[in-house]
């Protein structure tokens, strides 16, 4: 099986450009139905060693972006055998994104500070 | 001295049976200089301002080394942007000690984000010290990226596995372990079954009154699980240990001192030679600890271990850099 592999952005503007997509898909909502314009960016923060929020509800096909605002590295591992998404190490402000394509609950990790626990759920 | 008041704190355990409650939990606050000695699984510690009143030679003992921890070298953020400065005032520290270490154990996060050139200005330092053996064990942060591939080929000559291993030095036994590797969603640290197995085997033919020194990156005890600070599988591997009369556990990771005295076996983690972390439980994430920059070399630190045959003792003196 082949695994799909994240993107880091680096570009600041890709980011201004996805929470600009973010902003016009609309508020963020679980209850989202498939008729209405499915959201396409997602944002977790991580910080003070946590993921926030750390369970976040998206459509299918959205691009998840996590971006570490802590002084310390973290990851962002699926927990899963075999891994459905893994990041390189993330310093200060670094960022990695994710596009979710199949429906389901993925748990996710740092690897480092495995205290660390988040989900994504995609429907 | 208490960081508030500026006070000496004096410990004096001679008196009050810790051992006989079989647990004792002591914690030397950064910047202490607390001095603890172990006699026949006795803990006795005082402040550094009595250490004049130690015979220098009993306290020089036959077998001495330094642990240094956390180096974390390529950090650059507030808590302290210059790590290589306070990694080579922890080298001169070490080469002013009256006794001479005879090597040093570095107990992992030697780098801050596993880069080649970090763990080369690290080498680069440590060459400067008066003890020319360096002995590792990797830290989560050496490992990142390729699961610690490129540790094994800079460090790992001669050990085992993902680069544990065991030697003999005057007499006392020592251990290197690994915890730092396949960590579960949600766990701690983790040995793992093939490690355990291997250091089973390794203890096994050794006489009980062989005095043991184990050394690992995470605390091998449970100092703080909400933050991490523990390893899952430590009970079995201290298991393997309990015939011996003398354990000594030194590990890193929380960047400040503490100690336990647990039936035969002492454990103690080091201060950071790169930044301090706070307390368990005295802030929103274990993160760096920003203090004045007059206050840095406060609470950063080597530890000198001294061992002297027939007197089942391994003194463990914990001293800042500034």
């Amino acid at each position: 099986m082949k695994i799909r592999r994240g993107v880091f952005v680096s570009s600041f503007l890709t980011a201004v450009a996805l929470a600009g997509a973010l902003l016009l898909a609309g508020p963020l909502d679980s209850t989202v139905h498939a008729q209405q314009p499915a959201p396409t960016a997602a944002e977790v923060k991580v910080d003070n060693f946590s993921f926030s929020p750390a369970t976040l509800t998206v459509a299918v096909g959205t691009t998840v972006t996590w971006t570490n605002h802590d002084d310390i590295p973290h990851t962002v591992v699926s927990t899963d055998d075999p891994r459905a998404f893994r990041s390189k190490v993330m310093d200060t402000d670094e960022k990695f994104s994710y596009t979710f394509t199949k429906a389901g609950s993925f748990a996710y990790f740092c690897s480092i500070h495995p205290k660390m626990t988040g989900t994504v759920v995609v429907k | 001295m208490d960081r508030k008041t500026g006070k000496k704190i004096m410990h004096d355990h001679n008196e009050d049976g810790i051992d006989r409650r079989g647990f004792l939990e002591c914690m030397a606050w950064v910047g202490t200089g607390a001095f603890c000695v172990m006699q026949g699984g006795i803990l006795k510690s005082f402040s550094m301002s009595r250490l004049g009143d130690f015979d220098a030679k009993a306290m020089a003992g036959e077998l001495s080394f330094v642990q240094i921890s956390d180096s974390h070298m390529g950090f650059n953020k507030p808590a302290n942007p210059d790590v290589t400065g306070t990694l080579k005032a922890a080298v001169d520290k070490i080469n002013g000690l009256s006794a001479p270490p005879e090597f040093l154990l570095h107990t992992g996060d030697i780098s801050h984000l596993s880069k080649p050139e970090e763990f080369d200005t690290v080498d680069q330092i440590l060459k400067g010290a008066s003890a020319k053996d360096v002995l590792f064990v990797p830290g989560e942060h050496d490992v990142l990226n390729d699961d610690g591939k490129q540790y094994l080929e800079r460090y790992g000559k001669n050990t085992k596995g993902a680069g544990w291993y065991s030697f003999d030095k005057k007499g006392v036994h020592f251990i290197g372990l690994v915890n730092v590797l396949n960590l579960k969603a949600g766990g701690l640290g983790t040995l793992g079954n093939e490690q355990l197995e291997w250091m089973e085997d390794d203890v096994k033919h050794l006489k009980s009154s062989t005095p043991i020194v184990v050394f690992a990156h995470i605390p091998l005890w449970s100092v703080y699980p909400d933050w991490g600070w523990g390893t899952q599988d430590s009970a079995q591997a201290l298991g393997y240990l309990k015939k011996f009369g003398s354990v000594t556990v030194l590990n890193g990771h929380i960047h400040q001192t503490m100690q336990k005295v647990e039936g035969n076996v002492t454990f103690h983690t080091a201060m950071s030679t790169a930044f301090p972390q706070p307390a368990p439980g005295t802030a929103p994430s274990p993160g760096p600890m920003k203090v004045p920059d007059d206050q840095l070399r406060k609470v950063l630190g080597i530890t000198d271990v001294n061992y002297t045959r027939g007197k089942h003792a391994l003194a463990v003196v914990d001293s800042t850099l500034g």
